[in-house]
């Protein structure tokens, strides 16, 4: 006979869970000798001082390593990582930090757990083990007086009516026992997750934490390879393009004596070759200028005001470099906002600001076009936004029509 | 007269020579980095070297600080140096000490191979050689209203700027399709808005484009 798929894992997960509350029965009850104990010696001496001092160390003592023996049973038992709360050590050991320390650890709710709801879990696993036995035996039971002399069924006609009935019942009891002991399984892992592991607030601020360190490092490696791409291209194609035009020009400075049309044909190849080259210029550029890493934001941004076809005020007052990835945002967000003043806003001039003020870079670039620049309108404002949020940084635009625009970013460089 | 070559990528290097070769330098040595170009120009002694910008191990700026050293190690040897973007201050730092028998390309003009040539020349020859674009950068600059060069026209700032990429007064009069006698009446009209002494006249043009960068640096 093959047991369908389906009813085998139903089968062994019930056992599983079932074995799981049975194992939760004498650790849960651990701590009820120490009150018995108390309870009992306090009313017999009266001397209730020593009684709950000795049972506070009692409690204390047995809190971590009931602790530990509840995570071991749920990771072994059902496959559930209660985490073990070892908040990080401050780095100066004083009363008040060592008492915080200590707080993170939640003790109380551990206390509590094993000392007032530890009894009642129990209870209620001692409850369902024991429906699960009495539904076994119920199963059983017609089969069984089977088993006993043949006097017996005689002298009893209730075996015919009473236990097939018990049968029955015992039977659609055991259909529903894998989601009951399922049930209160789940219902136990999750107060020990809230209870013995972090609280809510406690995996909030880990989930945030590893977010944060998760989003420095994907911004780090963008630029990294943004740097990498801009290499690879220098080195490789840019050097082949120059040598190309270089060999083309050659051709037309040494063989005069080529048919004109050949000449005309060397001559085109070579224009485009330059032109290439102009391009791809371009476009690398915008990867990341060389100059930026170089000599860092001062200088990025004297080539690129120059560059710029207005005039351009350009104020940096940094004393010293800021982190890559401050620097790379910042310059594309001027970047960006001069080309913006130049192609669409038809500025005159335009004025550039870059200032640190204590842990924060301010940029503000103003240009005296014509405004009306909307950052939520899906424009390349939307991508400065992005990438200055992306540093937790803040970006504001003010562009009202007629002008002038103002957009500043504010970008935190604490290192 | 005698070139030497410091440029990583062998492909243009191999370009660099033949171009050198067909204006009438001998190339006696080639470097594909500043460490090599240095030593290339202690040991040959060269009229000028021609450098690559980005070089091996950084690739960021050693070409402009070989250069520079060059420039004080040994004054009398001309450096050009060609990059595939120009940087106004690295042009500001060439330029910060002495315009004479300086050059500053992009590498792209190297294709335009008679001009190229021209340049290079003119620079082994003590002149100036800034790319058109350094050129544009500097003079972009040198819009602020508080500027001493403000004061010059239009016409003047670019006679200016000719004259700092290094052009003779023939080659600024050809380029701006005037009359020489013009051209000379424009430079000494920038001359006199500059305050400059009165010295000969290559003096005073040298002292002219140092205002000018120097001004570009402010």
């Amino acid at each position: 006979m093959t047991i369908p798929a389906g009813l085998r894992r139903t089968v062994l997960r019930a056992q599983r869970d079932t074995g799981f509350l049975a194992a939760g029965v004498l650790p849960h009850l651990a701590l009820v000798p120490v009150w018995a104990w108390a309870a009992a010696t306090t009313a017999r001496t009266g001397n209730w001082l020593l009684t709950v001092s000795m049972s506070a160390a009692l409690v204390l003592l047995g809190t971590p390593l009931l602790t530990a023996v509840q995570r071991a049973r749920y990771r072994v038992l059902i496959g559930v990582d209660v985490p073990r709360l070892t908040p990080t050590a401050p780095e100066r050991r004083t009363w008040a930090s060592t008492a915080r320390w200590l707080a993170a650890t939640r003790p109380w709710r551990k206390i509590g757990y094993h000392l007032l709801l530890g009894p009642l879990i129990a209870l209620l696993e001692l409850l369902v083990l024991a429906v699960a036995a009495a539904c076994l035996a119920g199963v059983v039971a017609y089969a069984w007086t089977w088993a006993l002399p043949a006097g017996i069924r005689q002298d009893w006609f209730g075996y015919l009516t009473q236990l097939p009935a018990y049968t029955a019942a015992g039977l659609l009891l055991l259909c529903a026992l894998p989601w009951t002991v399922r049930a209160v399984a789940r219902a136990e892992a999750r107060l020990a997750l809230g209870l013995l592991g972090r609280s809510q607030a406690q995996r909030l601020q880990e989930r945030v934490d590893q977010l944060a360190v998760s989003r420095t490092d994907l911004i780090e490696v963008v630029d990294a390879e943004r740097r990498r791409i801009e290499r690879d291209l220098h080195d490789g194609t840019q050097q082949r393009l120059v040598s190309l035009a270089v060999n083309l020009g050659l051709a037309i400075a040494t063989r005069p004596d080529l048919p004109g049309d050949a000449r005309e044909v060397i001559a085109r190849a070579h224009l485009e070759a330059k032109e290439a080259i102009a391009e791809l210029n371009d476009l690398v550029r915008g990867l990341h200028p060389a100059v930026l890493e170089d000599r860092g934001l001062d200088a990025a941004l004297s080539g690129l005001a120059a560059r710029t076809p207005l005039p351009v005020r350009l104020r940096v007052d940094l004393e010293e470099r800021v982190a890559p990835s401050v620097e790379s945002v910042a310059y594309f967000v001027i970047s960006e906002a001069l080309t913006n003043a130049t192609k669409h806003a038809n500025a005159m001039r335009a004025e550039v600001i870059v200032r640190r003020v204590g842990e924060v870079l301010r940029v503000r670039v103003t240009d005296d076009g014509l405004g009306g620049a909307d950052a939520a309108a899906g424009t390349g404002l939307t991508g400065l936004a992005k990438r200055v949020g992306s540093l937790d940084g803040a970006f504001h635009v003010s562009s009202p029509v007629g002008g002038p625009t103002t957009i500043t970013a504010e970008l935190p460089c604490a290192r | 007269m005698r070139a030497v070559i410091a440029e990583d990528s062998v492909l243009l290097r191999v370009g660099l020579i033949k171009v050198l070769e067909m204006g009438g330098f001998q190339v006696p040595a080639e470097a594909g980095d500043a460490e090599g170009l240095l030593a290339a120009v202690a040991e040959h002694r060269p009229e000028l070297a021609l450098i690559d910008v980005r070089m091996p191990p950084d690739f960021t700026d050693e070409g402009v600080r070989a250069a520079m050293e060059i420039r004080r190690r040994w004054p009398g040897t001309a450096v050009v140096l060609l990059s595939q973007y120009v940087e106004e201050r690295y042009a500001a730092d060439l330029l910060s000490a002495n315009t004479s028998g300086v050059g500053y390309l992009l590498k792209q003009r190297v294709a335009d191979v008679a001009d190229f040539v021209a340049a290079v020349r003119r620079v082994a020859d003590g002149g100036t050689a800034l790319d058109p674009q350094v050129v544009a950068q500097l003079l972009l600059l040198l819009r602020r209203d508080s500027d001493p060069l403000a004061r010059l026209t239009p016409r003047e700032r670019e006679v200016l700027g000719l004259m700092a990429e290094g052009r003779s007064n023939a080659g600024i009069a050809q380029t701006l399709v005037v009359s020489e006698s013009a051209v000379a009446k424009h430079i000494n009209n920038i001359f006199a808005k500059l305050d400059l002494p009165v010295v000969d006249a290559d003096h005073r043009r040298v002292l002219a484009v140092l205002r000018f960068l120097g001004a570009s640096r402010a």
